[in-house]
């Protein structure tokens, strides 16, 4: 591998950006493919195949056979809401490799005995979510009930391109959620969208536990699934 | 790749940028219960220093001799390794797995 490839490579992955490089296995030659090149290359499909994935592998294309190292950013999972939920919710994420925040400012919801080995910030999430970074590669989850507290949340999340947003509540709740997105933050219809709610695929969850099972199966169809 | 690795290709660069010969070994194909997933990597210097694994220890011994002839001819290599008793006198994956792994130096 030449070292500009493989500078260029570290650069990307350090500003979690997809990136892949493509080895023709009989001549040898390599070429690193960005995300936003991705479009352009023609390759095109079997590259975003393998980027929606998350795997490396060996294809047959028009150029030869090529071997391709796909470096994917590690997703994280962000939740406004130190809830009984996300006592579930936030184990599983890690179990599926999400690097997991909850974002709580009521400090006795977003103590250390509720959530021993998840990192809580005891803040407002308009605070806390910018510093963490809510990317491409983030799913944002708003589990209060609060507007106060899950509203400023789902303000930050619909800035960014986050692939994936959900908020928890009935489709009551949600049209009051939506009419103050609307009126009091200036969304429109297209931004709102976005947000997945009721929460989860429908399942017929009963307790928490199986409520989280449904939030972590959304997401990851959100993550793995071509949107149709 | 989901899990989290110590930062081999940072390593690669690093070594290569202070002057040390470098090879990366990728695991490009895997054929039954392989340890290690396809796009695995095995970074190595040329006084045999290495960092990260393409199998669960099994064939690293072997991946770091081939790398140190690959980063003195800059030849790239694809090598198999395959059930460790098919052949007594080579090293083999006892989990009984097949994985092609290519080594190339780092130009």
């Amino acid at each position: 591998m030449r070292l500009d490839i493989l500078n260029a490579l570290n650069e990307e992955r350090a500003a979690r950006r997809s990136v892949v490089v493509v080895t023709n296995q009989d001549s040898g030659t390599q070429r690193l493919v960005k995300a936003a090149d991705i479009g352009a290359d023609p390759l095109k499909a079997v590259l975003e195949k393998h980027i929606r994935s998350a795997k490396s592998g060996i294809e047959e294309t028009p150029e030869g056979k090529v071997f391709l190292t796909v470096h994917v950013p590690s997703p994280k999972l962000v939740i406004t809401g130190a809830v009984h939920i996300s006592q579930t919710l936030a184990p599983m994420g890690q179990l599926l490799g999400y690097d997991v925040t909850i974002v709580d400012p009521r400090t006795a919801f977003a103590s250390i005995e509720r959530f021993p080995d998840v990192k809580v910030i005891a803040d407002w999430p308009d605070v806390a979510l910018p510093a963490i970074g809510i990317d491409h590669y983030t799913a944002f989850v708003a589990l209060t009930h609060d507007p106060k507290i899950d509203d400023p949340g789902l303000d930050v999340a619909l800035k960014s391109d986050c692939f994936y947003i959900g908020a928890l509540g009935s489709r009551k709740t949600h049209a009051r959620r939506v009419e103050r997105l609307k009126a009091e933050r200036g969304f429109s219809d297209n931004d709102i969208g976005r947000i997945h709610s009721p929460i989860g695929l429908d399942i017929g969850s009963v307790s928490p536990a199986e409520i989280a099972v449904s939030i972590i199966g959304e997401i990851t169809q959100a993550l793995r699934q071509e949107p149709t | 790749m989901l899990a989290r690795d110590e930062d081999i290709l940072k390593a690669a660069e690093d070594w290569k940028k202070a002057g040390r010969g470098v090879a990366l070994a990728t695991v490009v194909e895997t054929w039954g219960s392989a340890p290690r997933p396809i796009g695995s990597n095995l970074v190595i210097d040329d006084q045999g220093n290495f960092l990260g694994s393409v199998s669960g220890g099994c064939v690293e011994g072997a991946v770091v001799t081939e790398a140190i002839d690959v980063i003195e001819s800059g030849k790239p290599r694809t090598l198999e390794f395959g059930v460790a008793d098919e052949t007594a006198w080579k090293v083999g994956l006892s989990c009984g797995g097949k994985i092609r792994v290519f080594v190339e130096r780092v130009e």
